[in-house]
């Protein structure tokens, strides 16, 4: 049936929507401390088998390529892109910056750990440091409340100067988190990742060990979209689209010369 | 008379009927929780004397499209949308229990905690009323908390918590009014898994492009039956020449 052009275009027009929602989002969060971009990526869909290649078109011979007719495109994923933000300076003694691989754990109201590349933490009404949404940073550390001023260190040693001592107290320890494949990780929003099946088990150590990054006190991570990759998509985008609907209406004059002219 | 031209007439015929749940779709574009209806076609044979040859053609809604349709962020503090699956359970005008995905919540004067179609939304015993109050929250669980009126930010209590439900899809039909119920008529568990989000509303499903398409495909559909109606009535002009005498 002729109007078959008119479903695979359809899934063609669909597939841009999705992927300029995917290029919106990036835009959208382009001042998001710790946000990675993400990527659609587009895949045909089965192919209906009207020859098949390689069967035979005679005793000894047999056909070199086959009759497919595909049935258009979809959006099979998108891939969060984990390469490093800029670093900016605030001079904030709890903004913390990871250079490198590792996320921060944050634990949950329910007990789940998530991770989060977003280091603005601040001091709630114990002392103990959250995130700007109010959740504790995993391992908890609290500053005490006489504390002059707090300094952490690039593998994470968290130190308070206290009246009274000359030297500072180490009062906690900052550990990273890193994945086999954090491309899988689950993100939930709120800048946080979850752990899935694909991201593969947490591997928990100090910064600065074993292929995590090190810490920048002082400093956060933007975030790691292209502004100009993402316009450039987007005319691409757009013209995908209007190339879709072109065929659309095309296959619909086909349609309406065929009923006018019989 | 040939009947040909009854079967190509119930051609024409059903594809008004598709026409009309499409268009019903397009319309609903912007409605707050709406799920586009499903529609398909079903060949029916006429069993009789010989062999059934005749084959007419019926429209039927087989089901609803649940897919999610686009969160909205409106930043207003009673408009929830339920991240991923799960229903808000209201009282339909009849008094049953009903379920729906439109957030957009308010309160009426009276007190009642209503969709933004005057639906009483139920809770933890019945239907949630809300005392004067400066400001109202409702949390990722449902729970509504307030701040009573002339008391300050620190007195936010929790009164009740919407019930929020999380049926098999295979057991919800819709009904007439547009709402969601139960195949059986019993009322669906409350599900505690089920989360809202604050301040964003849930679109329409309906993908304009495919409600576009489809629009396309009936009326070519619709034409193309219109034009084997008019050659079966010139097949039978030319037959009835063959009667005329002279």
């Amino acid at each position: 049936m002729s109007t078959q052009a008119l479903w695979i275009s359809k899934t063609g027009l669909e597939a841009q929507q999705t992927r300029m929602a995917v290029i919106s989002n990036n835009l959208a969060n382009v001042n998001t401390n710790g946000y990675k971009k993400s990527r659609a990526i587009f895949e045909d869909l089965l192919y209906q088998n009207i020859r098949q290649v390689g069967s035979q078109s005679s005793q000894d011979t047999e056909l070199p390529t086959g009759l497919q007719v595909g049935t258009g495109v979809r959006i099979v994923a998108t891939e969060k892109n984990h390469t490093q933000g800029s670093i900016q300076q605030t001079g904030n003694s709890l903004d913390m910056a990871v250079t490198g691989r590792g996320f921060f754990q944050i634990l949950r109201p329910n007990g789940d750990i998530t991770y989060t590349r977003d280091g603005s933490f601040k001091l709630d009404s114990d002392g103990q440091l959250v995130t700007s949404g109010g959740y504790p940073l995993e391992p908890s550390i609290t500053v005490p409340s006489d504390a002059l001023s707090v300094t952490i260190g690039v593998d994470g040693t968290v130190s308070a100067l206290q009246p009274g001592n000359a030297t500072p107290s180490q009062i906690g320890n900052v550990t990273l988190a890193d994945f086999i494949n954090p491309t899988g990780l689950d993100p939930i929003g709120e800048n946080q990742f979850r752990e899935s099946l694909s991201s593969g088990s947490p591997i928990v150590g100090t910064p600065g060990e074993s292929g995590l990054g090190q810490i920048s006190e002082g400093a956060l991570e933007t975030s790691n979209v292209n502004v100009v990759e993402e316009l450039v998509s987007m005319i691409e985008t757009q013209r995908a689209y209007e190339m879709n609907s072109k065929s659309i209406s095309t296959t619909d004059q086909m349609l309406q010369g065929l009923i006018q002219a019989l | 008379m040939d009947t040909s031209l009854y079967v190509a007439m119930s051609g024409a015929k059903q594809v008004l009927v598709s026409q009309a749940v499409n268009s019903h779709n397009l319309s609903n574009a912007n409605t707050t929780g709406f799920k586009a209806d499903l529609s398909q076609f079903r060949s029916m044979p006429v069993y009789g004397p010989g062999l059934p040859s005749h084959v007419y053609s019926m429209a039927e809604r087989p089901g609803i499209d649940f897919d999610l349709g686009s969160v909205q962020q409106t930043g207003r503090d009673l408009d929830v949308s339920i991240s991923n699956e799960g229903w808000i359970s209201v009282q339909a005008k009849d008094g049953s229990e009903a379920y729906t995905r439109a957030g957009d919540l308010r309160v009426t004067p009276e007190g009642l905690l209503t969709t933004g179609t005057g639906l009483p939304v139920l809770g933890g015993g019945g239907v949630v009323s809300i005392p004067e109050s400066e400001k109202i929250e409702i949390g990722t669980d449902g729970t509504i908390s307030i701040i009573p009126l002339g008391d300050n930010a620190s007195t936010l209590t929790a009164i009740d918590r919407i019930k929020l439900v999380q049926p098999e899809l295979k057991d919800i039909v819709k009904g007439q009014d547009g709402l969601f119920r139960m195949k059986d008529g019993t009322p669906a568990l409350a599900n505690a898994q089920v989360t809202l989000i604050s301040g964003a509303i849930e679109g329409s499903n309906v993908s304009p492009v495919e409600a576009m398409v489809s629009m396309i495909e009936l009326s070519r559909n619709f034409e193309m039956q219109v034009k084997m109606m008019k050659t079966i009535t010139e097949n039978e002009t030319v037959s009835a020449k063959l009667m005329q005498i002279g």
